[in-house]
């Protein structure tokens, strides 16, 4: 941002990032100029990260109804319904700015931010999940941020007791200034005890629930998050919000018990624009006012003026909407659980947002104006000319497939992400079926229900840049394959849109073609869009971040006893390629490391890989598989690797029949990405018979020895697993070299 | 025979250890400010973040009221088992021997490790294996910031020469620099453990291993055979 020193004759509209055109229509919904109250809320509402103004015509495209949607867009966070009376609910959300500025308190209150939405509606959250994105591990930079972050999830999930379950990291140099931390969370609530964040009843009380206010925060994920990260951005570090895990388990049970006992109408967290934002979207959502007294508010310093009191984003807290004659009771419980609670305002007839300081009226807005009044933009997007990202070559192109391979298993895209999931508590709650790394995605038993959901999270930025429209129907044939690999079937979808600068016709672009993807990809496998998260203006000083869509799906399996793991387990088993796998070197890991990455990927059969992943998920579900993998980052090879590392047996395969039946190169079959591709193990009969109609099955190899032994063609390779392994699980040891 | 688990604000796994100890009695939950465990057999202070645990682990929990309790359980012979952040508040309670410190290497840990459980003929808290050569171990996982068990070394020979050594971590698997591998203690009288694995997350095949059963189900046995 260039504002800092020089705006003695700037407006202070502008300074909090308003345009004069939206200044101007503030005052005419006013009917005047607005306090100094009124225009630190309208800045903060009216920014993008709470108005989605670039976003919001864009996502009506995308799908949102199916028959298991209990709860879409709009909501807290979405929710499916699994059987027996549950309900599953679940968000993905970013904190990258936050996270870039201070890496741990970012992390960490991102953590908390998802946590609070999830049980806003009355769900327990069972899990979380985190997509991050970093710079090339070889900046000092970069690795501050990764330790920081791992860190800061690691210190909020483990507190507070939710497994963190899964996730993905990759390092390209566009996020080196602008790292991406983006959290999921998965909740289990009985239907009937779920609430909506609309305030209701004209007279009812509005509590505020949990930690104090304070000035931490001020302005922290609405500045933050709807501007470009740039220099004196350390300036900003008191911007960024403090967690308290403690503070938010107490919060959580408490909100828990008041929901059960049924003491509340209506439940809403503080996020970004703190009050602001939640006692708006709550009028806003029941067609009602709501008077605060800022007086009334507890704050945990003296001397805060008004505007901060409404602006703050001091972390834990929720906001409540309760009958009076049940506040009592209201604020015993907290008490118990030894969390803050004070009546801070009533719900009213007045369809205005009124803040109050005793008698004395501070601010006065209509919710309309407030809340759905911002001006919504249309983009201007151009596709760019040329490949607008940089190339840096790290393998030469004459390197051998042996070299290859162990230079891809060991780049930190590829290589096993141990170093960071063993920093998260995966199993508190006693629900973790598959643990990281033992499958592709993450299995959690709702006993309860009598059944299993199964979760993941993925999104490749650097394929959705070569090809954002094709790269986003990838994301979310890849996070569908996973599911697929445990015998899971997709029932919902949360996203989260990280982008550049929307004004900016390059990302204005990618935006719009990874939603058309998006939309595209959701509609072909029958799965609804049931909530997410844009987070824009994504940009470092070389311009912006890979185009990232982080779509997180949670999939059911009727019994958590029969899922897959992901790897090897029996000398003398076939292995089997199931799928119309088709793979380039278009975007690929290898292209990236030979520097010769360029624009565009290959076409995407999205029916056949559909009917794949259906036969892979009933395959699974009948036993007929010991394994099963599906094929991405590095190709084949490291897919194959991968299987047998982590079983701790080799094999050995013949590419052969891949290589004649879609007409590739060696290199292609052995690093070549793309979707579709199942690397499946079992007995050779049963593999043998899952090819249909439509599907695909090529067996090529057998599991046994302590070798990794692949011919493609006349390319092969025959490399120890001790070596193989090595290279895959090198990721801690770089960035903490052994003594 | 009926366990109570306490739960303290903060605690993580107090549900998971009221899940396992149903497989093997009645269970319910012990509030923090409780004083009162009569007609309880057996106590479970369960991992998680007790406090919030800003200050160290189990230093405030020590303090509270429902601690009180459990001395004077402990002191009356009643089998108390720490879990994790239980064993740290057992520590900082005075009722065993030891400290748990950061781990060496500053990070947290969660993974699944290999026990040998270590008894002594007369011991409760004695697994199946006393009076047998070949000692079976017990694959458990741990999950902690602070496990690393620490006492001066004249302290670790006298809890060593007492049998208070209950479990330890297999030959490459202390996850944390725990002193002479310890991964758990017992008290001198035997009726008080505390372990930093979590025995309640090894209660079912479908989610790991059922080994941990044995841990409960010798923490059941001390009261059986207990004074």
């Amino acid at each position: 941002m260039s504002e800092s020193g020089t705006q003695a004759e700037q407006p202070a509209y502008e300074a909090l990032g308003l345009t004069e055109s939206e200044y101007e229509l503030i005052c005419e919904k006013l009917g005047r100029e607005p306090n100094d109250v009124e225009l630190a809320m309208f800045s903060l509402l009216w920014s993008e990260h709470c108005a989605y103004k670039h976003s919001r015509k864009l996502l009506r495209r995308l799908p949102t109804e199916g028959e298991r949607v209990v709860m879409g867009p709009g909501e807290n966070a979405g929710a499916v319904d699994v059987g027996g009376g549950w309900a599953v609910a679940f968000k993905v959300e970013s904190h990258n700015h936050p996270s870039a500025v201070e890496p741990f308190q970012g992390a960490a209150t991102g953590v908390g931010g998802i946590l609070r939405d999830v049980f806003a509606l009355g769900a327990r959250p069972i899990a979380l999940l985190d997509s991050l994105r970093f710079g090339e591990m070889d900046s000092e930079r970069s690795r501050y941020l990764l330790d920081g972050a791992v860190r800061g999830i690691g210190h909020y999930g483990n507190s507070i007791g939710v497994p963190t379950v899964g996730g993905e990291i990759y390092f390209e140099a566009p996020y080196e200034h602008n790292c991406l931390v983006n959290a999921m969370c998965v909740g289990l609530a009985k239907r009937e005890e779920m609430v909506r964040a609309a305030a209701a009843g004209i007279g009812n009380a509005v509590v505020l629930i949990g930690a104090s206010t304070g000035r931490d925060g001020i302005g922290g994920a609405s500045v933050l998050a709807s501007a470009e990260l740039g220099d004196g951005d350390d300036a900003k570090r008191p911007t960024v919000q403090i967690g308290d895990p403690f503070e938010e388990s107490k919060l959580l049970e408490c909100c828990l018990e008041l929901l059960e006992r049924k003491l509340l109408i209506s439940l809403q967290d503080l996020g970004a624009a703190g009050l602001t934002s939640s006692a708006g979207e709550m009028a806003s959502a029941g067609g009602v006012g709501i008077d605060l007294d800022v007086e009334r508010v507890p704050l945990r310093e003296p001397g805060m003026e008004p505007f901060e009191i409404m602006v703050s984003e001091s972390q834990e807290r929720m906001l409540a909407i309760v009958e009076p004659e049940r506040v009592g009771e209201v604020l015993a419980l907290c008490e118990k659980w030894q969390t803050g609670a004070a009546e801070v305002g009533a719900v009213t007839d007045s369809g205005r947002i009124r803040v109050l300081r005793g008698a004395e009226v501070l601010g006065d807005m209509p919710v309309e104006a407030l809340v759905d009044g911002c001006p919504l933009y249309d983009l201007e997007p151009a596709e760019p000319e040329s490949w607008i990202y940089g190339n840096r070559r790290e393998l030469p192109a004459e390197a051998g497939v042996e070299e290859s391979l162990l230079a891809l298993l060991a780049s930190p895209n590829v290589a096993s992400k141990r170093w960071a999931f063993e920093q998260y508590d995966s199993i508190v709650g006693s629900r973790t079926v598959r643990r990281p790394e033992s499958a592709d995605a993450a299995v959690l038993a709702l006993p309860e229900a009598d059944t299993a959901i199964a979760v993941s999270i993925d999104g490749n930025g650097r394929r959705v840049a070569c090809d954002p429209h094709r790269g986003t129907i990838e994301a979310v044939l890849e996070c569908a394959q996973n599911l697929a690999c445990v015998g899971a079937e997709p029932l919902g979808l949360t996203n989260c849109l990280n982008f550049g600068n929307p004004e900016r016709r390059a990302p204005a672009w990618q935006l719009d073609r990874a939603v058309a993807g998006l939309a595209e990809a959701c509609e072909a496998l029958g799965v609804p869009v049931v909530g997410g998260n844009v987070s824009l203006y994504n940009e470092g000083p070389d311009g912006p971040i890979y185009p990232t869509p982080v779509v997180g799906l949670v999939g059911e399996l009727p019994d958590p006893t029969r899922t897959a793991s992901g790897f090897f387990a029996r000398a003398g088993d076939a292995i089997a390629l199931l799928g119309p796998f088709t793979p380039s070197l278009a975007g690929s890991e290898l292209a990236k490391q030979r520097g010769e990455l360029k624009a565009g990927l290959r076409e995407v059969d999205v029916e056949a890989v559909r009917v794949a992943i259906e036969a892979v998920r009933e395959a699974v579900r009948n036993g007929a598989v010991v394994s099963a993998h599906d094929v991405s980052d590095g190709g084949l090879a490291c897919a194959l690797a991968e299987s047998a590392i982590v079983g701790g047996v080799g094999c050995r395969v013949d590419l052969a029949p891949l290589t004649e039946a879609r007409g590739l190169s060696p290199e292609e079959a052995l690093f070549g990405e793309g979707p579709g591709g199942f690397v499946l193990s079992g007995d050779p009969a049963a593999l043998e018979s899952l090819a249909d109609d439509g599907v695909s099955v090529l067996l090529f190899g057998r599991v046994g020895g302590e070798r990794l032994e692949i011919a493609a063609d006349d390319e092969s390779l025959s490399i120890p697993l001790a070596d193989a392994a090595r290279a895959w699980r090198s990721l801690g040891e770089r960035f903490e070299p052994r003594v | 025979m009926l366990w109570g688990v306490v739960q303290f604000p903060g605690s993580c796994d107090e549900r998971d250890a009221l899940r396992a100890c149903s497989l093997l009695g009645e269970a319910r939950l012990v509030w923090h400010e409780d004083r009162d465990l009569s007609g309880i057999d057996a106590v479970v202070i369960p991992g998680g973040f007790s406090y919030g645990d800003y200050l160290r682990g189990g230093a405030i929990a020590r303090f509270s009221p429902v601690m009180e309790a459990v001395a004077r359980f402990a002191a009356a012979g009643g089998p108390v088992l720490g879990i994790c952040n239980g064993f740290q508040v057992l520590c900082e309670a005075g009722l065993l021997p030891g400290a748990l410190l950061r781990n060496e290497e500053l990070r947290f840990v969660c993974r699944q490790a290999d026990l040998i459980p270590e008894g002594e003929a007369n011991g409760h808290f004695a697994t199946e294996n006393v009076g047998q050569t070949t000692t079976r171990t017990l694959s458990i996982p741990v999950k902690h910031g602070e496990g690393r068990f620490y006492a001066p070394q004249e302290a670790l020979d006298e809890i060593e020469s007492r049998g208070q050594v209950a479990y330890r971590y297999a030959p490459g698997q202390n996850p944390n620099g725990s002193a002479r591998d310890i991964a758990g203690v017992r008290n001198e009288i035997g009726n008080v453990l505390g372990l930093m694995p979590h025995p309640e997350h090894a209660v079912d095949p479908l989610t790991g291993s059922t080994d941990g059963l044995r841990i409960f189900e010798a923490v059941a046995g001390a009261r059986e055979g207990g004074p």
